[in-house]
């Protein structure tokens, strides 16, 4: 990421586009938070504050879902990386969009049926209650808040290169703001009027990219191939540009480090706790598949448009201003609007700066938002309600945790974002993405479908999967030995990878089989047919 | 012994209804359909990042203009995806809804007079 900007292009053109963009987020921030007062005056109980009410329709959850996933990481980071390293970062869009099949086909409806508020409510269905409520609760604060430090420091960075201003100070202020809105949105909202922050930024984050797109190819007459022709030509790598191998196949160890990238987005969408809270707003199992149909075609027709912007980018825009404005092409999207509207110093692209910088605050405090709501919500009812007050907290008092886990999780968020700045975001959403697959997803599969699967079982493979995948990404070259490691200057790394799926995901799973085996206590087979017809027919379902 | 959460519903007579022929038809057909398509679409997936990171070769063929076999198959995957997910729609409203709906039905009937089924969920809910 970087810091300090001086005589980009972005800078110059920020002052004729800066009021402007901030006026454009100020509404949004505006309208969001009357969205979010009056959705906290009709949240009553706890399944208004958790699951929004169950009263959402499958298109407003598939929208809702769309705006939970596609995170200012997805819209600035992959056009940037499409604009940079071309074909490749096409290839890293791909993952994100087949991984939804994962919970289409095993996970939304089933879960919809036989848990309530959280995903350790399906895991602790038919276990012991206290030990597999705190791992899944550990897990999913785990997951939450490295997702969450991503979009943070990503935030504080985006907004000193979009609106041009330099320095700490600007940068920390940025964080704090957006934490703050983000716990206000959740404590007064709650998932009502969270969900309705999410559609209302899904809506936009899909119309600005929609008419970027259709602004790009009408540049080229509707023709696919003279757009990647223009973009191969500009990128000064020629036909390389539109092949795989510049950012992932340039040695062994990357192409490895892709593969298990790859295998940690395909499998770790269906395990994100946040992805997962969204099925239980929708009434039904049917509703819940609905809403998946949706967010499907929603993010891979925006995966599409991607492409474009990302080319588009490529071709318009030239990697080298790219570069100088910001080396990880985060910029790319934002000064391709620029140049469709006009160029830098026209009226024209001003106005399409502005609007395109502001829907990328919206995408980032939408999914804080989100991440927030998920965490506090496992901290009360898993941790809080059933493990610390086992299962005898009133409903209000359980709200009024949740709640005040916001106000903690938030706190904590804009610390860490604070003193971790130099975090690379990317490798955060990676190891978000790595943990859901090696501890949550395996866990969710064996509960689900395996009917010997125990308590000893769900436990060992939370945690195996969350220990390796953590103790891997530390001793790599993540944290140390490398130019863009945490600690560039100290090297005690041994694992070779960036990404630790390809040896965490199978710890997940072989530590829940060998967990349940070892196990003295076994498997209630009664509690596994309730669980079934449950899962499969909806009857008893909350 | 673990406090159950409040306000749990009812719990239905799970077993009895697993041991049903109408519930292990519909188990069957869910998971005939579900688990091996997910082992197929994960493999599909995997074959096309491994040709893109082990056969740069044949993935730089152009197959016209500046189309290349690496984009064509990276659309491919959006395009399976798409049509997996279109393919379960259809399987799920035609042979998964109606069976589900008849065993909520069934022991809606068996129940009544014993249990207050006030909570079962509602399809037309939705």
């Amino acid at each position: 990421m970087t810091t300090v900007l001086t005589v980009s292009r972005t800078a110059t053109a920020a002052s004729s586009h800066r009021g402007l963009t901030m006026t454009l987020f100020g509404a949004f921030v505006l309208v969001t938070l009357v969205i979010t007062v009056w959705a906290g005056r009709r949240t009553k109980g706890a399944a208004d504050f958790y699951a929004g009410g169950r009263g959402f329709s499958g298109l407003q959850n598939g929208l809702a879902i769309s705006g939970d996933y596609m995170s200012a990481a997805s819209f600035l980071g992959i056009a940037g990386a499409i604009a940079l390293f071309g074909y490749d970062g096409f290839l890293y869009s791909i993952g994100f969009l087949v991984a939804w099949l994962v919970a289409l086909l095993l996970i939304a409806e089933p879960l919809r049926n036989s848990g309530r508020y959280t995903m350790a409510d399906v895991l602790a269905f038919r276990m012991r209650q206290r030990p597999v409520r705190t791992a899944a609760g550990i897990s999913t604060i785990v997951v939450s808040i490295f997702y969450l430090l991503a979009q943070m420091v990503g935030a504080g960075s985006l907004v000193a290169l979009l609106l041009g201003v330099s320095g700490e100070g600007a940068k920390r202020w940025t964080v704090v703001a957006v934490g703050a809105l983000m716990v206000l949105y959740v404590v007064v909202g709650g998932m009502k009027g969270t969900t309705w922050v999410q559609i209302v930024k899904a809506v936009l984050l899909i119309a600005g990219a929609a008419l970027m797109t259709v602004l790009v190819l009408a540049r080229y007459h509707f023709n696919i191939s003279s757009l990647l022709g223009a973009a191969a030509d500009a990128s000064g790598k020629a036909s390389a540009f539109l092949e795989p191998g510049l950012k992932y196949g340039t040695t062994g160890t990357t192409k490895l480090d892709f593969i298990s990238l790859s295998l940690a987005l395909v499998l770790g969408t269906a395990g994100l706790p946040h992805i997962l809270v969204r099925f239980y707003t929708v009434p039904t199992a049917r509703a819940a598949r609905k809403s998946v149909l949706w967010a499907i075609g929603i993010i891979g027709v925006f995966y599409l448009m991607t492409l474009a912007l990302g080319f588009g980018a490529a071709a318009l825009v030239g990697p080298k201003v790219i570069k100088a404005s910001n080396a990880a092409g985060n910029t790319a999207a934002p000064l391709l609007a620029q140049e469709l509207g006009g160029g830098a110093g026209s009226g024209g692209g001003a106005v399409l700066l502005a609007v395109i910088s502001a829907v990328a605050f919206a995408t980032i405090l939408a999914v804080v938002a989100g991440l927030t709501l998920a965490s506090s919500a496992s901290f009360a009812h898993d941790l809080y309600a059933n493990v610390i007050r086992r299962g005898r907290a009133g409903e209000q008092e359980e709200v009024r945790a949740a709640k005040l886990a916001a106000v903690a999780i938030g706190a904590i968020a804009i610390l860490l974002s604070i003193f971790a700045d130099q975090l690379n975001t990317a490798a955060l959403v990676a190891l978000a993405f790595a943990v859901a697959a090696s501890a949550n997803l395996p866990t969710l599969l064996y509960s689900l479908f395996w009917k010997r699967f125990n308590t000893a079982g769900a436990v060992s493979s939370v945690y195996a999967g969350l220990v390796s995948s953590v103790v891997l990404v530390v001793f790599s070259p993540v944290v140390s030995g490398a130019k863009t490691s945490l600690l560039p200057h100290r090297d005690f790394h041994w694992f070779p990878l960036e990404n630790p799926g390809l040896i965490s995901i199978p710890i997940g799973f072989l530590a829940g089989w060998i967990g349940t085996l070892l196990a003295k206590d076994t498997a209630d087979p009664a509690k596994y047919a309730e669980l079934e017809v449950r899962s499969l027919t909806g009857l008893g379902a909350h | 012994m673990d406090t159950p959460p409040n306000e749990e519903p009812a719990p239905p007579d799970g077993r009895r209804i697993a041991q049903s022929q109408e519930f292990r038809e519909l188990r069957g057909s869910f998971r005939g359909f579900a688990f091996p398509v997910t082992a197929g679409f994960i493999l599909w997936y995997l074959l096309y990042v491994l040709l893109s990171s082990y056969a740069p070769g044949f993935m730089a063929t152009r197959v016209v203009g500046h189309v290349n076999v690496a984009l064509v198959l990276g659309l491919l995957q959006f395009a399976s995806t798409f049509a997996i997910a279109a393919c379960y729609a259809r399987f799920a409203d035609r042979r998964l809804d109606p069976s589900a709906a008849a065993i909520r039905e069934s022991h809606r009937t068996g129940a009544a007079g014993r249990r207050d089924t006030a909570r079962l969920p509602q399809e037309a809910a939705e």
